[in-house]
């Protein structure tokens, strides 16, 4: 498994892409210990203009470079946590209704519908308005928009094994349901669910930006997509303010949907579009 | 006569890291015209992609390194894209083992055997369907006119590869390749396709090629045969003189392993029943809507039987008979409508799920699909502990156990700490087989569990079962579609047929004097059925 991911050139890129932007991340504290929101040179200064500012200062003349660290860190914390929480909601719910079918699987999948009916980006941005914009229900507003998919491949997934011969094998066995449910077949369903994980968490970053471009970020982080906000009125005289987390932004969420068909062909390397060897 | 198509030296390389460096090695064979040749082997041995190599359907990654295949004075392995394309359908044609995928669903019959015309450009609209017409026809499919009109879905096995056949013959090819068509219908119906196409090729005088893993029906259809192995071929000559005198070895084994229906000696049967079956009852009820009657499918009607302890009860059917449904109905994986289940003095019918999982044990299965039955992501030793150990056997006291069982299915107790994958077919319903016996159970149910095998591993595994039986005097309830099979291992035979038990008798009884016509038509149609009585008149 693993060496097949390795053998993928894509995947490879993006293991390397998201580890760089991961370290950026954590050792951003030492590199800017002043923080993101210090003011340390005049506004608008264009990349390279000045030594110790590669990436030029912001209109309050704040050192875009460690913006961009410290936003890394916001990015992947709630791209991370959210896929988790969604996670968390979805898997438990499509295993359910997978595997007890009936009434079970009725209800949990209308309830399901009742979140697929509302559109995304409007459900994230109602919630994160009706709470006070924080990380954290900026990050639970996402979770709470991604989850869908997750229980309805999760479902499909479980469906598919419990009919597998193994399964009634484990019946005869004695086993009880949830332990059947939990030991023999949600292991076979891991696959496809890393795989999707790999790809919610690009898509939890995007909403990220996406809320913080309208305003709706947390005031008291540095977000990427606050700072594609901020720079928007300024676009025109000042290009480097929003290209650089645009171009963050690009490679982070690239890194991620490259992994995630690395791992997608890893796992089921008869379904993998490239002609097998 | 000339040879319609001839191979030389024919050598498919398989990609790196495959098992093998060749895929088939240095074959070469001739098929006459209005001969039919028989390609025989195990699975892996290469059969299959011999004639994908011909029709050009190669997977990636594998390709012709050498020889030559002439074909009317042409190459075929090195004729370009656009003339093998010309050639394929018109020259040569292919049908496949299931027709249900080989076929497009979403096509009418009529119009997926017109598509073979209109592919090629011939004809007008009106002719081809006309021509399809004649074309179903002569294939045997009754009710022609509505035929045509159908989906595939609405067809049976049989009448699919009927019209898998006709689209064949749509441009009277002069060789036909048929891979394994037979393998996934019932015998009675695989009888009426290979007279089908004995019947074809006298009348068209077509070469045929027929790949087969089946003894039975070469001896049924063959004029040549070729016997490969790993990718060689091992034997060649023609029919009569490679069933009755075979040189290779490894013809002999595969020969050997063949269940010919010579019939096992009568034994001594218990009194004390191990499974009493009681007027049991399990219909199916689908669809059923506002304005759609409900379908409803006798699948178990009223059958009564008894497996008394240390007996082995053959269980035959065709597909739909039933059979599975009784199994399965007899473990409680399937409740049913009525009629009791007495294992033990307990009626596992009317127990309620909690009570039954505590009973659970004294009734096990083995599955027919070695690969689906067990848990990919589960090491083999906890497939085999975690019924023992649910049901409260001490943990060491449970591993022991499973490590002798691993030794007398013949695997050794170092498979214990390994995953499935690390183990063939054969190996897998070995492992399939102790876990089912680590429960202590008082009765087996098998369900088909040899059919997906090779022969040579059927063998294996139908001895290692009757050893078993006698070894632990087990009671089987050994569910297949297979006379041969149930004939050398089972003391009694019961025959299903929708749902009703037909008959029941030792065996034999049912193989010398069988009294229901239904019974004798399996006998007849089971392949080679001439063949293998001449040879048992000797032993």
């Amino acid at each position: 498994m693993w060496k097949r991911f390795r053998s993928n050139m894509g995947a490879m890129i993006g293991v390397v892409l998201l580890l760089s932007v991961i370290v950026i991340a954590m050792i951003a504290p030492l590199i800017f210990s002043d923080g993101p929101w210090q003011m340390v040179q005049r506004p608008f200064l264009a990349p390279f203009a000045v030594d110790g500012l590669p990436l030029g200062t912001d209109t309050l003349g704040r050192n875009v470079a460690a913006q961009l660290a410290y936003g890394a860190r916001v990015s992947l914390l709630v791209g991370l946590v959210s896929t988790v929480v969604a996670l968390l909601i979805g898997v438990p719910l499509g295993a359910l209704a997978g595997f007890y079918g009936g009434y079970v699987d009725e209800g949990a999948m209308r309830f399901t519908e009742f979140f697929q009916t509302i559109p995304n980006f409007a459900l994230a941005i109602v919630l994160v308005a009706i709470f006070e914009p924080t990380l954290t229900s900026i990050t639970i507003a996402i979770a709470i928009v991604s989850w869908p998919p997750v229980a309805r491949l999760v479902r499909a997934e479980v469906m598919s094994v419990r009919t597998r011969e193994f399964v009634d094998a484990a019946r005869l066995a004695g086993l009880s349901k949830p332990r059947i449910l939990i030991q023999q077949v949600l292991p076979n369903t891991v696959s496809p669910i890393i795989v999707m994980a790999s790809l919610m968490v690009a898509t939890a970053i995007l909403l990220e930006s996406s809320l913080s471009f309208l305003g709706l970020g947390d005031p008291n982080s540095m977000s990427w997509g606050y700072m594609i906000g901020a720079a928007r009125t300024v676009i025109r005289t000042s290009w480097w303010l929003s290209f650089f987390p645009g171009i963050a932004i690009v490679i982070t969420v690239l890194a991620l949907n490259l992994i995630g068909e690395g791992l997608n062909d890893a796992f089921n390397p008869h379904l993998s579009r490239k002609g097998k060897a | 006569m000339s040879a319609t198509l001839t191979i030389e030296r024919l050598t498919i390389g398989l990609p790196e890291g495959a098992d093998r460096p060749f895929a088939v090695e240095n074959v070469s064979f001739d098929i006459d015209k209005g001969q039919i040749l028989c390609v025989v082997g195990e699975s892996g041995s290469g059969k299959s992609m011999t004639a994908n190599a011909l029709m050009g359907l190669l997977p990636q990654g594998v390709e012709v390194k050498s020889g030559r295949a002439m074909f009317e004075a042409r190459d075929v392995l090195r004729l370009p894209e656009v003339e093998k394309q010309a050639l394929r359908g018109a020259q040569i044609a292919m049908i496949f083992q299931e027709p249900m995928t080989a076929l497009n669903p979403l096509m009418r019959i009529g119009d997926q055997i017109s598509e073979v015309f209109a592919a090629h450009g011939l004809y007008t609209q009106s002719e081809r369907r006309k021509r399809a017409l004649d074309l179903v026809r002569e294939v045997g499919l009754p009710d022609p006119e509505k035929i045509i009109r159908a989906y595939p879905f609405q067809l049976s096995g049989g009448q699919r590869q009927r019209a898998m056949i006709a689209m064949a013959l749509a441009l009277e090819p002069k060789l036909l390749i048929a891979d394994e068509p037979t393998t996934a219908l019932d015998v009675t119906t695989q009888a009426q396709i290979l007279k089908l196409i004995l019947d074809l090729r006298k009348k068209r005088g077509m070469a045929v090629m027929f790949i087969t893993h089946d003894f039975g029906v070469v001896a049924e259809i063959a004029d040549q045969v070729i016997v490969m192995r790993e990718g060689k071929v091992v034997e060649r000559g023609d029919a009569a003189s490679v069933l009755d005198n075979p040189q290779h070895d490894y013809t002999k084994r595969l020969l050997d392993a063949i269940p010919t229906g010579k019939l096992p000696e009568a034994r001594e049967l218990s009194d004390t029943p191990a499974l009493e079956i009681k007027n049991l009852r399990k219909t199916f009820r689908t669809g059923g809507g506002l304005f759609k009657p409900v379908r409803e499918v006798h699948a178990v009607d009223d059958v009564s039987l008894t497996v008394s302890r240390g007996e082995v009860l053959g269980l035959v059917g065709e597909s739909g008979s039933g059979k599975s449904t009784l199994g399965r109905t007899a473990v409680r994986l399937v409740t049913p409508d009525g009629g009791h289940v007495m294992v033990g003095g307990v009626d596992l019918a009317a127990l309620t799920e909690e009570e039954l999982r505590r009973q659970r044990n004294k009734v096990q299965m083995v599955f027919q699909d070695p690969y689906a039955s067990l848990n990919p992501r589960q090491r083999i030793m906890s497939a085999l502990t975690d019924g023992p150990i649910n049901r409260g056997v001490p943990k060491e006291k449970a591993q022991a156990k499973a490590k002798e069982l691993l030794e007398i299915v013949g695997l050794g107790p170092d498979a214990a700490m390994r995953y499935p994958h690390e183990f063939s077919g054969g190996q897998r319903q070995r492992i399939g087989i102790a876990r089912a016996l680590a429960m202590e159970p008082e009765l087996i149910i098998a369900d088909e569990a040899v059919s997906a095998l090779d022969v040579s591993i059927q063998a294996q595994v139908l001895d290692l079962l009757r050893d078993l039986r006698e070894r632990l005097s087990l009671s089987i309830l050994f569910i297949t579609h297979d006379l041969r099979v149930a004939a050398q291992l089972c003391d009694r035979i019961a025959v299903m047929q929708k749902g009703k038990l037909v008959e029941i008798g030792r065996v034999d009884e049912i193989f010398l004097s069988p009294k229901q016509e239904y019974t004798r038509q399996l006998l007849a149609a089971v392949p080679g059925a001439d063949w293998a009585q001449t040879e048992e008149v000797p032993a």
